[in-house]
């Protein structure tokens, strides 16, 4: 279906998803009233599929990676509401005791900043195996010997002498490397990476990421990318959700997405990505205007403020996610006046 | 390293010296005359004057604490100006143990309570727990040290009759005795020290939990008290462990009210005791100890920074 030919086909109608997501709300207590940082999400993901969550800054996108893990920051209070199933169990019915099970398990997470998400005063070693011996039971030398395993996996080379190193130690790319071999090293079925790529220069990236989708197929995971940058996401992800101000606004099959995005606000962010075939020195696009306040969301669209379509209705009513009329599960979008396919994409 | 170290050597010389020094200047700079102190008063003045003479007074500064200096760096600081005129590093030998004692253990105490109570704090910052120890170290930090140990007395040894009060066993006389003595003093030695520690460290703590590595830590499924010990206490310690290097040498040296309160033959009131009858050499000997102590026990902190980081080790090499 998209360009990875190895990208594993569908179950058959009849089983589960590995990940659903259901009417998912995430609010944030903040001084000035309650942040909705994520107003109603609800999506599925199948074993071994590939997600891309894009976005903005402060869509949404990574609070709601972290909610579906049930994953929370000491900090400000949150309110939760909704359902998130991985692989049939409930993560916020579970408990914590229950989460701690999954978390490292059967779920992995891959922070974006490698510089700040190993911590500076434990070595590497401490890093992969006091997971494992958490939830495999390995005893110290074979937690080390499946360290450095892990390590090697990830493409780090003399991986028993990393084992003894600092991460400061250790370049940024080496580093997200570690932080992907933490996040495998129970080989979970469903990967959550939040902006893998985003602190990494432009040559590491494509490295991480052709990683990322070597050990998919390899360990036949799934993930959910999360990224701001299109691009990351084009070619890696067989689906696509557009998130804006805590609401998915479109969600389709890559392909299809960037070739015809229906809803104004996709076909505006890949309008204001920079492309090689464009001719020198014309005009990038830009999204006038700023993201909607989250404390007090306006009714209607939240994009209408934005939004070059917008008529009197946008803002109103609230448009819903909606799967296209005849396309059945392959797009969905929630707009009233959607872009027309025919005028579609920036090419 | 090595030169890191030889650095901090030459840093402990200067602190030395600059603070003996300043205490051997005391004899200069204080209206006392070490004569009087000596023969009391009422002699005639060729009795003083023939002491002086004596006792090297009449010479200049820089040869009088050269003098000092030289013998002080062979171990003997003297003799005390007081009769029985006994030697000033035995009495220092006698008193020290004591101070660094009741210090080292009140500062345990502090340890052992302080850390699980700000790590429980910072972990459920702002819940009532929380609010409960801000409160209550704010409070005990309010309460001078003399009114808490007479509490203390008043409590533990008047009330309950569980310790003894105003008596003093030495280590060599048998352990569990002694540490039945020091009890209570440290107790309330730990008092304060419990709230500040507790304070300072769940401040770092807050700051640290915020950070990337805890919640990547959790995502691995480590449990909060792992999670706590294991990631979070080494990076938040810093001011914790820069503050256990000035207390331990804060209490060695001055914490006369406590020894005062329980009888304490400690190294607080041999200084005061000396200072008040003009015992000069006694009080230059135990300031300079107490001062060794101090630098050392600091730069003890200063090397533990690179146990804390290993990016702080690298720097030193």
């Amino acid at each position: 279906m998209s360009q990875r030919p190895h990208a594993p086909a569908r179950p058959p109608g009849g089983s589960a998803p590995l990940l659903v997501v259901e009417d998912l709300r995430t609010e944030i207590r903040t001084p000035r009233g309650n942040l909705k940082a994520v107003d109603g999400v609800s999506l599925t993901l199948d074993a071994g599929e590939t997600l891309g969550l894009v976005g903005e800054s402060g869509s949404g996108k990574s609070v709601l990676g972290r909610t579906v893990m049930g994953l929370y920051t000491t900090g400000p209070a949150m309110t939760v509401s909704g359902r998130v199933l991985i692989d049939g169990a409930d993560v916020h019915a579970l408990g914590d005791a229950g989460r701690r099970e999954l978390w490292g398990a059967g779920v992995g997470m891959v922070f974006q900043d490698p510089m700040t998400a190993l911590n500076p005063v434990k070595k590497v070693g401490v890093h992969l195996t006091e997971s494992l011996r958490r939830h495999g039971g390995l005893s110290r030398a074979a937690a080390r010997a499946r360290a450095e395993e892990l390590l090697r996996l990830v493409g780090i080379p003399e991986p028993a002498r990393r084992l003894g190193q600092y991460p400061h130690e250790l370049s940024g790319g080496m580093r997200q490397r570690v932080v992907i071999a933490m996040a495998l090293a129970n080989e979970p079925k469903l990967l959550i990476a939040d902006e893998p790529t985003t602190a990494l220069d432009v040559t590491v990236q494509k490295q991480i990421l052709d990683l990322l989708g070597r050990l998919q197929d390899e360990l036949g995971m799934a993930i959910t990318l999360i990224s701001h940058n299109l691009q990351v996401v084009a070619g890696r992800a067989d689906r696509v959700a557009v998130m804006y101000a805590g609401r998915i606004v479109e969600l389709a099959g890559a392909d299809v997405l960037f070739a015809a995005p229906r809803h104004p606000y996709t076909e505006a962010l890949l309008a204001s990505v920079p492309r090689l075939g464009r001719p020198p020195h014309s005009r990038l696009e830009a999204i006038d205007g700023a993201p909607p306040d989250m404390v007090a969301p306006t009714e209607g669209c939240r994009f209408a403020p934005r939004c070059r379509y917008a008529r009197e209705d946008c803002h109103r009513v609230p448009p819903v996610l909606a799967p296209e009329a005849a396309g059945g599960r392959a797009r969905a979008f929630a707009c009233h006046h959607p872009v027309r396919p025919v005028v579609a994409g920036g090419s | 390293m090595a030169r890191g170290v030889l650095r901090r050597l030459a840093e402990i010389a200067v602190v030395l010296v600059v603070v003996s020094v300043g205490t051997f200047a005391l004899v200069d700079l204080t209206p006392g005359d070490p004569a009087i102190a000596v023969l009391g008063e009422g002699h005639p003045p060729e009795e003083y004057a023939a002491l002086r003479d004596e006792m090297g007074l009449g010479d200049p500064f820089l040869v009088r604490y050269g003098r000092w200096l030289g013998a002080a760096l062979h171990g003997d600081l003297g003799t005390s100006l007081i009769p029985p005129n006994s030697d000033v590093a035995e009495r220092i030998a006698a008193a020290l143990p004591v101070s660094a004692e009741v210090a080292v253990l009140g500062l345990v105490m502090a340890l052992v309570v302080s850390i699980p109570l700000a790590m429980w704090s910072a972990y459920h910052a702002d819940g009532r727990v929380d609010r409960v120890v801000s409160a209550g170290t704010f409070g005990v930090l309010s309460v001078p040290s003399f009114l808490a140990g007479l509490l203390i007395i008043m409590v533990f040894s008047n009330q309950l009759g569980w310790f003894p009060r105003a008596e003093w066993v030495r280590l060599g006389e048998g352990l569990g005795g002694n540490l039945y003595h020091a009890f209570l003093p440290a107790l309330t030695i730990a008092l304060a020290e419990t709230a500040m520690f507790t304070r300072i460290l769940r401040g770092d703590l807050i700051t640290t939990l915020q950070e990337d590595f805890i919640l990547a830590a959790k995502a691995k499924g480590m449990s909060p008290v792992r999670v706590l010990f294991s990631d979070a206490l080494r990076p938040s310690s810093f001011s914790l462990i820069t503050l256990l290097g000035i207390s331990l040498g804060r209490l060695i040296g001055s914490t006369v009210i406590v020894e005062y309160l329980f009888a304490l033959p400690g190294m607080g009131t041999l200084i005061i005791g000396s200072a008040d009858k003009g015992d000069f050499p006694m009080v230059q000997g135990a300031v300079l100890v107490v001062a060794l102590i101090y630098v050392l026990a600091n730069a003890l902190i200063d090397l533990s920074y690179g146990y804390l980081d290993p990016r702080i080790r690298r720097a030193h090499v």
